[in-house]
């Protein structure tokens, strides 16, 4: 009875804590958000755009850190800029569409570090490499949450042109879903996400719910639906066991829920690989 | 019966430039006809057009019904999650307002579909997972579910075993029969002899009619090139054959 009572309170007491109660809700958000959205990602092999996006963003983040204006607005118009240059750059004959991403997003992400390494940058700037979940304002909550909102209605009512078009491109025009809508939704809904996300994982760590979680459930499930429920699912016991750890071992509580996600798509390549060989075996030597 | 496709001197390409000129033939419901032609000799362009998704540079077409498309499953995404029911459901998105999702009547109907090519029991069955002849009924299923008056197959007899490719052209034997236009791109000259008309083409029209009159020597070698060979047929008369064709038609990047 003594251990389960610890047991229990160990469960229980990091949520006593305002602070940690609205890292708990950030964190069933982002799991939300990337969970959904990231099987999308995924399929459409879109997560070199979402990395893109997410460092892109960094000036606009850190212009909003030193300026005092909200994070959410700095956020939004730095993934425009970046959104437009990537367009821009791409249409510059002989570079190609990959490298003109990759310059374009480096100069971004390196004026971003410029100006944060610049003298009167605020203290906790490192925040929005890293993130900083336990940050969490209620006023986050409140944006991150019609965010998500937006998203999922969105995946939700387009679910079937999104199908078709990842289906098969070249014939969903004939079925009547545009496979340029179905791109510039999916980008869209990305660049909404990736402003939900980097208030919790911060710069470097976004993409992780946003690829991790599904291309573990990817591993896991057979249909669009349950591969959804499956990353969402991931995503929030990675993060709430990311804030497990941050509370006991003191560690940062983005890596440490990054970490948790990585470690998730480990365990699915592992069950599938298992899986496959049990298949294998029932193959060679059928029963009766 | 009512003509669904009408082309009059019709010349359609991606740029200014056409790569498929003079084209001039009617569809009529209830008739199949083979296009062929080598790779590059403007089969997908015309298919482009009669899809809507290219307009015509010079002449003239007319398409009076809805047109279905039987791509290759080859170009779909064999591992992406959806079943052959997902696959016959997209079938219905343009008879629906954007925000709204299949209902009950519209998976009746997908099922239906289904049933009707014979693939009832494999509905919920991973489309990826089908046999090379089942995935090209779910696509026919598709099309029926669409309601298209004008079916578009691409090379759909590639790569099946006799069994199924028998099955395949019984199938669209159905779909005439109910009226429909059938239009098959294919490689293969023997198979098209047995339908209604055939179109040839050699990034433009060689010659359109009925194939017993329209597939001599002369018109093969001027749609193939110089891909054409006679063999003896056994019977002490000769046989046309073709070189197998070259597929230069992979995607390149992502």
């Amino acid at each position: 009875m003594i251990a389960l009572a610890s047991v229990l309170h160990t469960l229980g007491d990091p949520w006593r804590d305002g602070i940690m109660q609205r890292a708990l809700l950030e964190v069933v958000l982002l799991g939300l958000v990337g969970g959904a959205l990231g099987c999308w990602i995924v399929l459409a092999e879109l997560s070199y755009g979402a990395e893109s996006l997410a460092h892109g963003m960094f000036p606009g983040l850190v212009l909003a850190a030193l300026t005092g204006l909200p994070l959410l607005l700095g956020g939004a118009a730095g993934i425009l800029v970046a959104a437009l240059a990537v367009a821009l750059a791409g249409r510059v004959p002989g570079i190609g569409r990959d490298n003109a991403v990759a310059v374009v997003v480096t100069t971004l992400f390196g004026l971003g570090v410029l100006l944060a390494l610049s003298p009167d940058s605020p203290p906790g700037i490192e925040g929005l490499l890293f993130g900083d979940v336990l940050g969490t304002s209620a006023g986050d909550l409140v944006a991150g949450a019609a965010l998500v909102a937006v998203v999922l209605a969105t995946l939700w009512a387009l679910h079937w042109r999104l199908l078709a078009v990842g289906f098969d491109r070249l014939s969903a025009g004939s079925l009547g879903a545009s496979p340029l809508l179905a791109d510039a939704v999916l980008l869209v809904l990305l660049a909404l996400a990736v402003l939900v996300a980097v208030q919790g994982l911060g710069n470097l760590l976004v993409v992780a719910v946003l690829v991790a979680p599904s291309a573990a459930a990817r591993l896991l499930a057979r249909r669009l639906l349950p591969m959804m429920a499956t990353a969402v699912a991931i995503a929030i016991v990675a993060g709430v066991a990311g804030l497990y750890l941050s509370y006991y071992v003191q560690v940062a509580a983005g890596a440490a829920i990054a970490g948790f996600m990585v470690l998730a798509y480990a365990l699915a390549r592992l069950a599938a690989a298992a899986a496959a060989l049990r298949g294998a075996a029932a193959v060679a030597s059928p029963a009766g | 019966m009512s003509v669904l496709v009408a082309a009059r001197g019709l010349a359609v390409g991606y740029g200014a430039a056409p790569v498929l000129t003079g084209v001039d033939f009617t569809l009529s419901g209830g008739e199949r006809i083979g296009v062929l032609g080598p790779n590059g000799g403007g089969k997908t362009t015309l298919f482009r057009a009669l899809l809507g998704e290219l307009r015509p540079l010079a002449g003239e077409l007319t398409v009076a019904a809805r047109c279905g498309t039987v791509p290759q499953t080859e170009r779909s995404r064999l591992d992406f999650p959806v079943s052959a029911l997902d696959v016959a459901l997209m079938g219905t998105i343009a008879g629906r307002p954007w925000w709204k999702r299949p209902g009950r009547t519209e998976r009746r109907r997908a099922r239906a579909a289904l049933g009707r090519v014979g693939l009832e029991e494999l509905a919920e069955r991973t489309f990826g997972e089908l046999s090379g002849g089942q995935r090209q009924r779910v696509l026919v299923a598709r099309a029926l579910v669409q309601d298209a008056g004008i079916v578009l197959l691409d090379e759909p007899f590639t790569g099946l075993d006799s069994a199924s490719a028998e099955r395949l052209e019984a199938l669209l034997g159905e779909l005439a029969g109910e009226g429909r236009g059938v239009v098959i791109a294919t490689h293969d000259v023997e198979q098209a002899r047995a339908w209604d008309r055939v179109l040839c083409l050699n990034r433009r029209q060689v010659a359109f009619g009925a194939p017993g009159q329209t597939l001599t020597r002369e018109v093969l070698a001027a749609t193939y090139g110089g891909a054409i060979v006679t063999l003896p047929d056994g019977h002490g008369g000769e046989a046309l054959a073709l070189l197998p064709p070259h597929h230069c038609d992979h995607e390149h990047g992502a």
